[in-house]
């Protein structure tokens, strides 16, 4: 069954469209990477099935539709957006950064908490920290684990690597491989680091000025001539 | 000596009423990042509701109660209506919403209860007697304030650092569109807070009132100044700074104002002047406050 | 020259002909008094406008700054003997003075926690003036009469000579402030499209832009708020030469608001809005009375009026003209 489908979604902000007719769907513990250079509207599509910005089309999860829906609504369906820029909250300690990230979970801080220190044991002895003084690559991890805490069905993940050092970024992608074999997570990842992203998906789509230029699966792009061009350097 | 204890203990008598107000700006300063100009004609409108209950033959403590109920109906009413279209937007539009309800509230009190000369309540809501402690005398009364006062703060403090609830609403204020993403409903979380604070600030009119009668439409304009001055002293982040804040400044202004006989600055009149000073002095020096928390950004 | 600024160039010259006409011919639906009043609001806010619309520092202080230029104006003219006009420009120098020494540690300050610390100076202001201390000074709370001073043009309110015809006083008054309004708009005018004016604009909508183009922004924040400061003090100055006395009720905090509500009506940024935030602040209590003549109705009505400009027209009359106009100057843009 596809958890999430979007059908000819068009996004906007303001006068400006950005998204024209995207399509592309991500399947029960599958990882789908979305490609593009600056401006294709990756970020965009994240954001519409998020609800954060206004759009038209379908976008549905698990064949319910939900586009056009708060952002609330759409975290308690179970999707867990980690935005680009990780949006935690600086002025927040770590240990609260986490309570939010289960705000939606009953009972579910300690039971998510032990699974993401599984992830994460540095956590544990920096849960007293202002979040804001982690380092750049502390805090993705933490905006990561944050997202985890919500036991969500769908993951979003936006520009992970934006800003991180190399060895950081592996270590992130290995763990969301981890997440990805062991809990069947699903996740759906925007990427300018193209090598990256195709080998951690097993599919991808290419974007190209908010309409979707290439998909297939990850191993066919990556030895795809156009794509070797423009976003792996040769 | 004696003197100089009584001077402090009337001078946190005072403070406890700034204390009390200023508990109200810090609570929506913290929830939605507006300071609300409005808040003591606010206080001010729900204490002569109040009034209107207490005169058609409710009980004071039950009027006392529903005011309180009423004000905390009318702060969410107020965000949700007036205050949400704005949000978001520049700070100079939000001072000017809240300043249209400052004269919009000042005015309707004016006309609806005018400025005859009441007291409320009819009866003291703590009697009058005093206790003598070594010489220096304390009116139940004030302690009953005080009281109420540190009550309050105690279970706001609760609220906001131990339950699910106080940390959405101190997420919303901090970053709303993170919080969308986790599941906080923002829009309720704000008028939650204006809901209080509309409360809180019920209370403390309804303090007013009691305190320092008589019962009229521009009591709480000075009590504002004095909450700002203690809102910003105590730190605008921090309900317990509010508290501190309050206290201290009412100590203050009464020891400077009584030992101004040896300086014969004829400070008494200048109550309102030292505490924009102390608004300034903070603002200047340590704009945390003495308990805010200087907040650290990586650049 | 292109065809936009010629058509800009001839539009103004239109205007300040009409607004020229304008002063002498209102004297006939409205009191001079109400006239000269809302001139002096007008001069407030053109300099309001250059601190918070131009630099985006929130002021609710400036009516500690026409309190400093009516009483600088009421102590020279009564203690000293000086001519009343002449104090005018001393009462903004002082004001200036004032403004400038306010505007340094506002530096430090912004936004919300700006508009807190000048509220208190404007909420101070009043008690500093009846302060015992100063009595010698400000007279303590009681009024310094100007009244019958022979420093006062028009001294007991006697008709004035201008020009060979002879005024009431207050027609004299208002075409005085008005004159000044003039004088000080046209002021205003040059130094914000000019260098000063793009700088200031620059300090609003970026400090890191601006100071990596090399602007100093403490300079123009400062300068900013001391020119605010000096037109004020001149305000001050009219306003208590028209009703020829300064006490400290002329000056609560509340003025600062008021000023404040005229800045936004106006539109920040825009001076010709600025003569249509100065009718709303006048007029609007006047329009309110007719509703019922019952304390607190003006207020009511008043801060009803706000709060519905703030949700519907948040830009102010500038802001809604241009929007409307837009389409129509757009031509002019693309064709030339």
């Amino acid at each position: 069954m596809r958890l999430l489908e979007l059908d000819g979604v068009d996004a906007r902000y303001g006068p400006v469209q950005v998204l024209h007719g995207v399509s592309l769907e991500v399947g029960e513990g599958e990882v789908v990477a979305v490609l593009g250079g600056n401006g294709a509207g990756k970020t965009t599509t994240l954001r519409a099935i998020s609800g954060l910005v206004a759009q038209s089309g379908e976008i549905r999860l698990g064949g319910e539709r939900i586009g056009g829906s708060a952002p609330e609504r759409v975290a308690r369906l179970g999707i867990a957006h980690v935005p680009e820029g990780r949006g935690i909250f600086g002025e927040l300690s770590v240990r609260d950064n986490l309570r939010l990230g289960a705000y939606l979970r009953r009972n579910g801080f300690a039971a998510g908490y032990e699974r993401v220190r599984g992830y994460f044991p540095w956590l544990e002895e920096r849960r007293d920290q202002q979040a804001g003084t982690l380092s750049g690559g502390e805090q993705q991890m933490l905006a990561l684990a944050r997202a985890l805490m919500a036991r969500p069905r769908l993951l979003l993940l936006d520009e992970p690597s934006l800003g991180l050092a190399p060895s950081i970024v592996r270590e992130l992608f290995r763990i969301v491989g981890e997440l990805n074999e062991k809990e069947g997570l699903a996740v759906l990842v925007v990427e300018q680091n193209a090598k990256l992203a195709l080998r951690s998906s097993s599919r991808a789509y290419v974007l190209e000025a908010g309409r979707v230029a290439l998909e297939g699966p990850s191993g066919e792009l990556a030895e795809n001539e156009s794509v070797r061009k423009a976003y792996l350097g040769y | 000596m004696t003197e100089f204890a009584q001077q402090v203990v009337a001078g946190l008598a005072s403070g406890s009423i700034y204390a009390t107000l200023a508990l109200a700006i810090v609570i929506i300063y913290r929830s939605t990042g507006v300071v609300n100009f409005a808040q003591g004609e606010l206080a001010t409108f729900t204490t002569f509701i109040a009034w209107t209950l207490v005169d058609h033959g409710v009980g004071y403590w039950g009027a006392f109660a529903l005011t309180v109920l009423i004000a905390f109906a009318g702060g969410v009413a107020l965000e949700r209506l007036v205050v949400r279209p704005v949000e978001g937007g520049p700070v100079l539009t939000v001072v000017m919403l809240t300043i249209g309800l400052f004269i919009l509230l000042g005015g309707l009190s004016n006309w609806i209860w005018k400025a005859e000369v009441r007291s409320f309540p009819p009866n003291r809501p703590f009697p009058t007697s005093t206790w003598d402690l070594g010489g220096v005398a304390i009116s139940k009364q004030d302690l009953g304030i005080l009281g109420v006062t540190l009550g309050l703060v105690v279970l706001l403090y609760l609220l906001f650092q131990y339950t699910k609830l106080g940390l959405a609403l101190r997420a919303a204020a901090l970053n709303p569109a993170a919080s969308r993403l986790v599941g906080v409903r923002v829009g309720w979380m704000l008028a939650l807070g204006w809901g209080l604070a509309a409360a809180i600030g019920a209370v403390a009119g309804l303090f007013t009132a009691a305190a320092s009668p008589p019962l009229d439409p521009n009591m709480m304009r000075p009590i504002l100044i004095y909450a700002f001055a203690a809102a910003v002293l105590g730190g605008l982040e921090s309900p317990i700074g509010a508290i501190v804040g309050g206290l201290a400044l009412g100590v203050l202004l009464n020891l400077v104002v009584t030992y101004d006989t040896h300086l014969h600055l004829e400070l008494d009149r200048l109550r309102l002047p030292i505490a924009f000073l102390v608004i300034l002095t903070v603002l200047l020096v340590r704009p945390a406050g003495l308990l805010g928390r200087a907040v650290v950004r990586r650049v | 020259m292109s065809r936009l600024a010629t058509v800009r160039g001839v539009a103004t010259a239109l205007a300040l002909a009409a607004g020229v006409v304008a002063i002498f011919l209102a004297p006939r639906w409205v009191s001079d008094i109400k006239l000269a009043q809302m001139g002096v609001y007008f001069i407030a806010l053109l300099g309001l406008n250059i601190v918070t619309g131009y630099t985006g520092q929130i002021s609710l202080g400036h009516s500690a700054f026409m309190a400093i230029g009516g009483y600088t104006t009421a102590i020279l003219v009564v203690d000293h003997g000086v001519r009343d006009l002449w104090t005018i420009p001393l009462a903004g120098l002082v004001a200036g003075v004032a403004g400038f020494l306010v505007g340094l540690p506002a530096l430090r300050l912004s936004g919300l926690y700006l508009a807190l610390a000048t509220f208190g100076l404007a909420v101070a202001m009043p008690d500093l003036l009846r302060w015992d201390k100063l009595e010698s000074v400000t007279k303590g709370g009681q009024a310094i009469q100007l009244f019958n001073s022979p420093a006062l043009t028009g001294k007991g309110f006697e008709n004035v000579d201008l020009l060979g015809h002879s005024v009431t006083f207050t027609r004299a008054v208002d075409y005085l402030t008005w004159t000044v309004a003039l004088v000080l708009l046209v002021v205003a005018w040059l130094l914000l499209r000019g260098g000063p004016g793009r700088a200031f604009r620059a300090v609003r909508d970026s400090e890191v832009a601006a100071t990596s183009s090399g602007v100093n922004i403490a300079a123009y924040k400062t300068l900013a708020f001391a020119i605010s400061a000096a037109y004020a003090g001149i305000a001050g100055s009219l306003l208590v030469i028209a009703v020829a006395f300064a006490d400290p009720q002329s000056f609560p905090a509340k003025l600062s608001l008021t000023l404040l509500v005229g800045v936004v009506v106006a539109g920040l940024g825009s001076l010709w809005g600025v003569l249509a935030g100065a009718a709303f602040i006048q007029f609007l209590p006047d329009v309110a009375v007719h509703f019922s003549k019952a304390q607190g109705v003006p207020d009511t009505v008043y801060g009803a009026a706000l709060i519905l400009i703030v949700l519907v027209l948040p830009t102010g009359v500038a802001g809604g003209a241009h929007r409307i106009l837009m389409p129509l100057t757009s031509r002019l843009y693309t064709r030339s």
